[in-house]
Formats: structure tokens, sequence, C-alpha cells
């Protein structure tokens, strides 16, 4: 559908653009603390209201769009660009034993859910932001392989491939030129999805203390502070949560409409 | 059927075998000597040996592996470095909290996601349809530590009907625990039946437009027979898969959730061991996580076969 | 006595035209079929008889089930109908069964949709009973057996059991014969009019071979583009033959093409001597050796340049596999192939400068091309293993030059796959194949996925082609008909052996082998012509 996609796209946009303008602009300081002005509430002069020490809500959570966004990004960049390259070679060797063993610790790393790999990252280098990327960023590396080499095994066996095989070609040449240009739409939708997953991911890890540190905001550290305020001031666990909300939703939703745009027969109707 | 159980449990084997190995380099890799960490800065050095001795430090890489693991086995997870206690007693308690909140909430989503799935797919793009796809589109982007906070701010706070967290113990009851973990539950489940069940749609879809399902039809089957004798079970097997993926999701999410509810499970205890840099916790904690995501595959790949006869025959 | 009549039906789907007034009866214990090709609207004129109708569609006219109008019956009727008073057979065997239930549940489970008193053991008795009917005795087949143990005849054969299980006085068969190999689909045409006849049951029949049909109808339905341009009894329409479509229909089914002959020469182009290619089976127990099936066994053959041969035999036979062997796409376990001399493969890597010398053309149109790369990219793809390919106007010309000679534009070059059809679709995989000017061609089912008139054009190509180019090229096809017309010698292959070789007339009019004779009395022929001239 193509409101899904407009939708989406639109409510990703907001995010992202109030992430890049607190580089230069936030309406307060997000780190400035005035406990007089302490816990107010949405509307007035901080349009969404201020936490336990004063701060202004929306400035923490247009720089925390920017830490949820980074996060989120590095983290499928390292699912995609390990993870496309060995689900295409598995693909390219199936049957073999390499193909064996890298679906096989594909399953393995399933058996890590990234919060784990949080947990293990932390109690060996200390809690940080690159904890929260290298955690999600190794949960996604399968993910990719699977659904490149899934799309990549049905390719193989087309003609079209064991025409180029004839005409002499390895088997690296045409996973880069015939079988990755095939494969481009799904990864694109994926990536939506899993950027999604990846704010939510590390939504959880700040919020348990293991993703990024003070004083970087994050959304899901936000939550944490709230916890505590959550009777006399709901709005500091509102603010954030709808923020998250919305951006996955967002994501969510241009994933959908990007699979239906981009791949028509996803658009039959059977019987 | 056998070969196949056979084949499963040498590779679930490996995984453990695999996992374990991962997990030791990991935590190897760590800076600092826990003897030295437990006993403080004026140690004496006798001392400090002995107590690496006692702990069992100085020996080698390998050999700390094998008796790490020969522990595993016996029941025997080591010595906490803070608490000096033996950590399987540590993990006992708590595991009873988390395992049985992952659980629970693994049945909450299934009830959930199967009827409303099977309810989506039978009336694709009609009202009801739209509705629980964009109930279960709202779903998937709530996180559910945040949606554990707004059912205590209902619930717990405003009706009172829930304590508002902390849990009472087994030995009050059955269903006086069942009660306490239900918020938690609740919380845990409702973004992963809202996966699930779209899972549950595009499979049953999928299963529709198969030839298959058009017999089905030409027998005089109506449209509701064949969903439900012929689709369901075909649909299933996709299904399967993320059921298996999501309660790694979910183990993972109660550690999280438990912060939410100050629950005593493994969350607050792994959270506790981290900041007291008790690595042996960490340590068996994770692995324990770990073993029991590879089981739940496990199950599932035996429900697998369960379902699916040509994967019996084939092995 | 009439069973079915179809009278003005006319279909849409989405407001999109897709039968046109069709009228056509069924009487009981007649054998009704219909014929077209793709696109003729025929299986849709199956299922809405059946009124299995895709969502959206819309159909108006009358289809009378004695005096019951089907398009004006609820679907709880409908359902009762289903099953019970018409039975219906899909074309694809493969998928047409529940892959998670045994053959006996789906048998009995006709039975027991329309009559729920019937008892379990009961239906079982009666499941038994008809699969027995259609060839499947329960001590050779138990009910319990799953579908993916049984091959694609014996499926057929339980999908075929499910329709008739409670006697229907009308079967409708939607091309079932089409996935099925020929000896194959010769029986359950045999075991379709067997059944037709005892029951006195009326059947329609949907085809697209009129050589199937044209020993077994009594009547025959020509459809095209939606709607009927002729119908008439059996005999009198294929002797008369009043519609341009249908004649050209006809013609076009046992196309005879003009080959020039073989330019006389002796020098041996592609060696096969003593082939083997062994699969490895999965392990039977975890530490035995895993076993080995022998899908080519011992082949040896040779091609002399100039010559066309072709290679026939049904599917599993092994010459796919033997096609990729002399490709040099997998490594034979014995014996050598060579081309010109030189082996296609050897020390485990495919021999790349003799690669160079050979082509191929594959069976579907759809899948053998990039769809994302356009026309001028694909076709000159081959040029990839030559040490100078042409670059520049050389190159462009070299396009032009390959499209032309496949009868398509130049301009054709800038455009990408998807906005050709089928047949557009083979000329460019010839194309592809000529562009290097190969030694040799191989021809891997090339026209078998076409309609009956479009195959007869690529037929005609080819043809010219051999004229032009002095082709050598290795055909290879599971249809006599074909294989007849455009080859000079022939090879029967069977369970990975060449029962028989020799020259294509020599062998078809007078096959030495006893499956040699099987296949050609197995295979549907169109009357001829002369048959049939008063």
């Amino acid at each position: 559908m193509r409101n899904n996609l407009i939708l989406g796209t639109l409510l990703t946009s907001i995010f992202v653009f109030a992430a890049l303008i607190s580089f230069v602009w936030t309406p307060f300081p997000h780190t400035a603390m005035d406990i007089p002005n302490k816990l107010q509430s949405m509307g007035g002069e901080h349009l969404l209201g201020t936490d336990h020490f004063g701060r202004d809500i929306l400035s923490m959570i247009m720089v925390g769009a920017r830490t949820s966004i980074a996060v989120a990004l590095v983290a499928v960049g390292i699912g995609m660009g390990l993870g496309v390259p060995l689900g295409l070679f598995a693909a390219a060797k199936h049957g073999s034993l390499v193909d064996e063993i890298i679906m096989r610790g594909n399953d393995l790393v399933f058996a890590f859910p990234s919060l784990v790999i949080a947990i293990l990252i932390t109690a060996v280098f200390g809690a940080s932001a690159i904890n929260a990327i290298i955690a999600i960023g190794i949960f996604n590396i399968p993910v990719f392989a699977r659904i490149s080499r899934g799309a990549a095994l049905s390719l193989w066996k087309r003609d079209f491939i064991l025409a180029a095989r004839v005409a002499g070609k390895s088997a690296a040449r045409i996973s880069v030129e015939h079988i990755l240009p095939n494969v481009t739409n799904l990864l694109i939708v994926q990536g939506t999805i899993q950027f999604s997953l990846g704010i939510l991911a590390e939504a959880g890890l700040s919020y348990v203390g293991l993703g990024a540190q003070p004083p970087t905001p994050s959304w899901g550290r936000m939550l944490a502070d709230a916890q505590t305020m959550v009777t006399i001031a709901p709005h500091m666990a509102l603010v954030p949560g709808l923020a998250i909300i919305l951006t996955v939703l967002g994501l969510n939703l241009m994933g959908d409409g990007l699979r239906d745009y981009l791949d028509p027969r996803l658009r039959v109707t059977r019987i | 059927m056998v070969r196949y159980m056979l084949k499963r449990l040498a590779s679930l084997c490996i995984s453990l075998a695999v996992a374990s190995l991962v997990i030791f380099t990991v935590i190897e890799i760590a800076p600092g000597d826990p003897a030295s960490f437990m006993l403080g800065i004026n140690a004496q050095p006798e001392t400090l040996a002995a107590l690496r001795t006692e702990l069992g430090l100085d020996a080698s890489k390998v050999e700390r592996y094998l008796s790490w693991v020969g522990g595993l086995l016996t029941g025997d997870f080591g010595i906490s470095y803070t608490y000096r206690t033996p950590v399987a007693g540590m993990i006992a308690a708590r595991m009873w909290v988390s395992l049985p909140l992952a659980f629970y909430a693994l049945l909450l989503s299934t009830l959930i996601a199967f009827p409303a799935g099977v309810f989506a797919a039978a009336r694709r793009g009609k009202v009801g349809d739209m509705g629980v796809m964009g109930a279960t589109q709202l779903g998937v982007a709530v996180p559910n530590f945040w949606f554990a906070m707004m059912l205590v701010l209902v619930f717990s706070i405003n009706l009172r009907w829930f304590a508002a967290g902390g849990f009472v113990g087994w030995d009050k009851g059955f269903w006086a625990g069942v009660h306490a973990l239900t918020l938690p539950a609740i919380a845990l489940a409702l973004p992963q039946a809202a996966i699930l069940a779209r899972v549950m749609r595009s499979s049953l879809l999928d299963v529709l437009g198969e030839d298959y399902m058009r017999t089905a039809r030409a027998k005089g089957l109506t449209t509701r027979q064949t969903l439900w004798r012929h689709g369901l079970r075909n649909a299933l097997i996709p299904v399967l898969t993320i059921i298996g993926l999501q309660f790694s999701f979910l183990l993972a999410g109660s550690i999280i959730i438990e912060q939410v509810f100050y629950l005593p499970g493994l969350g607050r205890l792994v959270f506790q061991a981290i900041s007291a840099r008790d690595l042996i916790v960490v340590e068996s904690v994770v692995m324990l996580l770990v073993f029991s995501v590879i089981i739940v595959n496990f199950l599932v790949d035996l429900a697998y076969a369960a379902v699916d006869p040509r994967l019996r025959s084939r092995a | 006595m009439t069973l079915l009549s179809i009278t003005n039906l006319s279909l849409a789907i989405h407001s999109f035209s897709i039968l046109r007034n069709i009228t056509l009866s069924v009487a009981s214990g007649e054998i009704v079929a219909v014929t077209g090709e793709s696109g003729s609207g025929k299986s849709m004129t199956a299922l809405a008889a059946m009124q299995l109708l895709p969502t959206g569609a819309q159909a108006k006219g009358h289809v009378m089930l004695g005096d019951r109008d089907l398009l004006k019956l609820p679907e709880k009727d409908l359902c009762g109908i289903r099953g019970n008073e018409i039975g219906m057979v899909f074309q694809e065997p493969m998928t047409a069964l529940n892959p998670v239930q045994t053959i006996g549940q789906q048998v009995a489970e006709t039975i027991r949709v329309h009559h729920p008193s019937v008892s379990r053991q009961a239906a079982h008795a009666k499941a038994i009973a008809t699969l027995e009917r259609v060839g499947l005795p329960v001590d050779q087949f138990p009910l319990s057996r799953f579908p993916h143990e049984l091959s694609g005849g014996q499926r057929q054969r339980v999908v075929i059991a499910m329709a008739i299980a409670l006697r229907p006085r009308l079967l409708i068969a939607d091309e079932p014969t089409t996935a099925l190999d020929v000896t194959t689909q010769a029986q359950i045409l045999d075991l379709l009019k067997r059944l037709a006849k005892d029951d006195n049951m009326g059947l329609l029949m949907i085809t697209h071979d009129l050589a199937v049909v044209a020993d077994m109808a009594d009547s025959i339905y020509v459809m095209r583009k939606g709607e009927v341009v002729e119908q008439g009894q059996t005999g009198a329409l294929l002797r008369n033959r009043r519609h341009p479509y249908t004649q050209m229909l006809f013609e076009a089914s046992g196309h005879k093409v003009n080959l020039p002959p073989a330019p006389a020469s002796s020098q041996s182009l592609l060696d096969v001597r003593h082939v083997c290619r062994d699969y490895a089976l999965p392990r039977k127990a975890l530490f035995s050796k895993p076993g080995a099936f022998r899908a080519v066994d011992d082949v040896s053959f040779s091609i002399r340049r100039g010559e066309r041969l072709g290679l026939v035999g049904e599917s599993g036979c092994g010459k796919s596999t033997l096609t990729r062997a002399i490709l040099g796409l997998e490594q034979v376990q014995r014996g050598s192939i060579t081309l010109d001399g030189e082996p296609v493969f050897s020390q485990k890597q495919p021999n790349l400068s003799v690669r160079r010398k050979m082509q191929v053309v594959f069976q579907d149109p759809f899948g053998s091309f990039n769809p994302r790369h356009r026309v001028d990219r694909l076709i000159t793809e081959p040029f990839h293993l030559s040490s100078d390919p042409p670059k520049g106007a050389d190159r462009v010309n070299a396009i032009s030059q390959s499209l032309a000679a496949v009868g398509l534009s130049p301009s054709d070059a800038t455009k990408y796959i998807h906005e050709f059809s089928g047949g557009q679709r083979q000329r460019l995989a010839i194309a592809r194949a000529l562009i290097t000017r190969p030694d040799l061609i191989l021809f891997d089912e090339a026209v078998s996925a076409l309609d009956v008139s479009v195959r007869a054009q690529i037929l005609d190509l080819l043809a010219d082609l051999c004229k032009t180019y002095d082709l050598t090229y290795l055909f290879i096809s599971h249809d006599l008909s074909v294989v007849r017309t455009v080859t000079d010698r022939v090879l029967v292959m069977k369970s990975g052996k060449i029962v028989e070789q020799g020259a294509t007339e020599t062998v078809f009019q007078a096959p030495k082998h006893p499956y040699t004779r099987k296949l050609l009395a197995a295979a549907p022929l169109l009357p001829t012509l002369e048959r049939h001239v008063q």
C-alpha cells in the first residue's frame, strides 16, 4: 500500500530530521539542569516538560534520537557488511562443508540474543554505546546471512546463472554481477526492519545500563530515570516511549511499503 | 525419525560445546585477577596465592575450561567471587523466576497470536484483518519494558489489581506465583504476539494459495473446513521457526522486564554480578541462558518432524 | 442426456474480460475436450464449472448441472455438489496433495465430508477400494503413505481417486497429464477413459495438446482468447478444420521443418566415451559409507561436425546430468568428454578454452535471463571467455547481427527482458548462443515450455539457422515429434544408459529396443492429414 510508504517515510524523516537539527540547535542545552523547574509537565515553556533535574525533555529526545539512530544504523551496517558476503558465499558453495559451517555458526549466534552478547561484552570491557552497537551488530549478521543465502540459493537454480556459468564466469563474479543486484530489494526491506529492531534493542540495553552511558542522552536511559517518577511525572515515561514507538512504527511501515513497492510479485492476488 | 532425532541431538551437543568455548574465551579476555579483586589492594602475596589455588586460577586455560565444563555437567558452577557461596545455589533460586516467566510469556504470546493470525487471514482485506494488522503494527513497535511500566501504572498503581513489584515465591502456592508473574508476562508477550500473529497470517495466506487447498475445495470442503483441516498444519511449519527464535528474545526480554518489576531473577543477579565484577556468576548465567535457548530450539526441531512427515523420512 | 450445459458464459476478473459467450455441453458418458493455447481461457472455463473462481471474478450466463444453475446456487449447496456430483483433477500432481496428510486420509476425506455418518472404518474401506480402482492396490500402496513417497504418476492417481471416490456424474480434468512423462501420460489417459466408461461419467478434458485428445474425445471445443472459435465431433472437426485458428493449431502441433541436409563431414566434433556420473546418496546409517546413484551409466556417442543429434528420454533418465557434464559444469566419475580432441574438464577444473566453443539454450524462457540487465549485456555474456571480445562498433555489429539472425530488431538491444514474450525470449536465448559462433550448441528442452504455434516458429528459425550457419547441435527433449523433425540422428536414453541410437527416421520407423517402441507407442499422435482426405 502506498499510504504505508508515505506515512512511514514521514515518521522516519521527522526523527532523522530532529536528530540532525540537534547538532546545531536544541530548545535548551540538553544537559542543563534547572532544579527549580524540575518535573514540569507538558506545554508551557518546556514543550514536552522537564525531568527530575529540570532538564528539557524535548532537547533530550532530539539528542537521544542521534544515539538511537547512530547505534541502529551502524549495527545494520555491521550485519549487512558481514552477513551478506557470508550468505552469498555459503550459497555459492551450497552443500559443501563451508556452507554447513556458516549455517551452523549462524544458528549458534541465534542462541545469543543481543542482550546476552551485551552482558558478556560489558562484563569484560565495561558499559558503553559501542557495546550496544557490537551486540546488536553481531546479532544482525546471521539475519542477513540467512536471508541473502536463501534468496541466492533460489537464484542459483535459475537458468540465467547456469548461462553465466556456461559463459565461464567464476562463482564470485556471478555472485556480484548476477546475484547481488537481484537480492538488493530484499536487503533494503530487511535492512529497514533490522533498523527498527536495532532501535528497540538499543533502548532496552540503555534501559538496563548496558548501552550509552551518561552524559550521552538516550531514550532507554530516559525511561530508566522515569521509572521511579512514573507516579508523579508520567510524562517522563510517556514522551521517550512514544518517541521509540513512533520511530519504530515509521520504519516498519516504510519497510512494508518498500516491499510492496519494490517487489510487484508480492502484490499478486492469489486464488 | 530416530535418525532425525540423533542428528538433531548431535548438532545440539556441538552447539553447546562451541557456545561454552565462546563464553569461556570471552570471559578469559577480561582484564584483572579475580583473586586480587576479592581480597582488595592490601592482600598478602601468600593469601593471594592460596586463594588462586583454591579457585583453581593457577591451572592452565585448557584445564580450567575442562573443569568448568565438567562442573557444569555435574551441577557444580564454582564459587562466587563476591559472595563466596556456590554459584549453583545462587542461580537455582533465581532461575525459577526467569525461566517460568519466559515460558509463561511464550504461552501467552502463542495463545494470543494464533487466533489473531487465523482470524486476520480468514478475513483478508476486510475490516477485521485491517484491525488486527493495525494492532500488530503498533504491538511490534512497543518496547516491552516501557509497556511494562504502563501496565504497572494502570493495573498496580491505579487499579491495584497486582502488586507493583517483587515476587512472593513459589512456596506461597502455584497460583500466587502465577499471579505475581502475570503483568510481566503480559508485557513480554504482547509485542512478541504481534510478530507471531503477523507470521501466522502471512504463512496462512501463503498456504491458501497452494494447489492442495484448491484440491480440498474441489472435494466439497467449505472455505472454513479447508482452512482448518489443510491450511493450519501446513502454515504451522514456518510459525514454529519463529516460536523457537522468540524464546531467546523472551528470555532476554525477561531479564530486562525483571528490572521494571524488581523481580529476583537471573537479570538482577547478572547485573549485580557485572557491577561487582563477579565474572564466574556472569559466565554461568550466560551459559544457562544460551543452554535454554539451544534446548528450546532442539524441541522446536522435534516439533517440526511431528508436523512435517517429509522431514521424518528425509533426515 | 445432457449433464452439464454452459450457455453464454462470460467472465471478468476485476473488469478484465477473461471469457466471452462460452457455450458448451457434456452428456453422460461423453468425453468432451477443450483445447487452446495459453491465455485461451480453457482452465478458467473448468474452474467456472466448479465455481472455484478466483476472488474478484464475475460470471454471467448459465452453468447448468441438470436443472440447477451453478451460478445461482448458494455456496453451501455448491459444497454439496463439488466432490460429490462433480469431481476435478488438476495439472500439477506434485502440489495438488496436502504434504502433511496420508493418501488414505485425503481420499477418505472426500467420503466423510459428504457423508459424515459413514464410520471411519467404512470410509477407509471405500478409500482402499477407490485407490484399487485407480491402480494403487493397498498391499503396495498402504493408506499410510504420504504424497512425497509417491511418484508423479502415482500422485495423479491419488488425485483421481479423491475425485471419483463418490462416483460423481461429471469429472473435470484440467491438463491432467501435462506434467507427466509420455508413458505415464498414456496410462493416466487410459485410466480416465476407463473410469468414464465404467461409471457412465461425463468427462471434461482441458488440454493444450490436440494430439492427447484426438483419439479420445467425442467432441472438441477449440478456444482462443476467451472465445470458442470452433466446435464439433472429433472426427469431423479434425477433418474439416473450418476456422483458420484450428488449422494453424493442427499444423503447428505436427509441424515439420525443412531441415537442410547435413554437410557431409566425417570429422568428429564431440566425443563422449564411457561416461559415468554418480551422485552421493544420504547415508543409510550414521557410520555406513554413503551410497551412490549412477545418473549417467557408461554413455558413449559422438557428434560429427555439422550433425544435428537428438537425445530423447523421460524425466530422470539422466539427460540433464549428461548435458551438464558435456558443458563441463560437473565432473564425471569415469570416462572422457572431448571437444575437438580436448577434454572439457581437466584436473578438477572446467577447461575454459573448450567451453568457449559451446553454447546452450535452456528450457525456461522466463528464468534464463537476468531481469536486471539489458539485452545487449545479456546476449554478449558468452564473450566473457573469448581472448579478444569485440569492442565498440564491432560489438554493436555483433549484437545487431545476432538479433537479426533470430528475427529480432537491433533496436531491441536496449530493452529489458520483461518487455519480451516467451517466444521472443527463446529467440534471444538463441541469439545469445549464436553470438560467439560456437562449434556446438546444446538445446536443453528449448521449445518445451512454448505454445505450439510459437514452438513451430522457433523450430523453423532453427532450420533457417542451419542453412545460414551450418549449425552442429545436440537437441535434448522429451518430445518425440519435435526431435524427429530437427535432428539427423537420435539417441534414446533410459535410466542413465543409451538404449538405442541411429538415424532419426530409422529409429522412429523401425525402433529396435523395446523401450523405444514403448515410448513411440505412448506418444500421442495427431491423425495424419492424408488419412482423412476423401
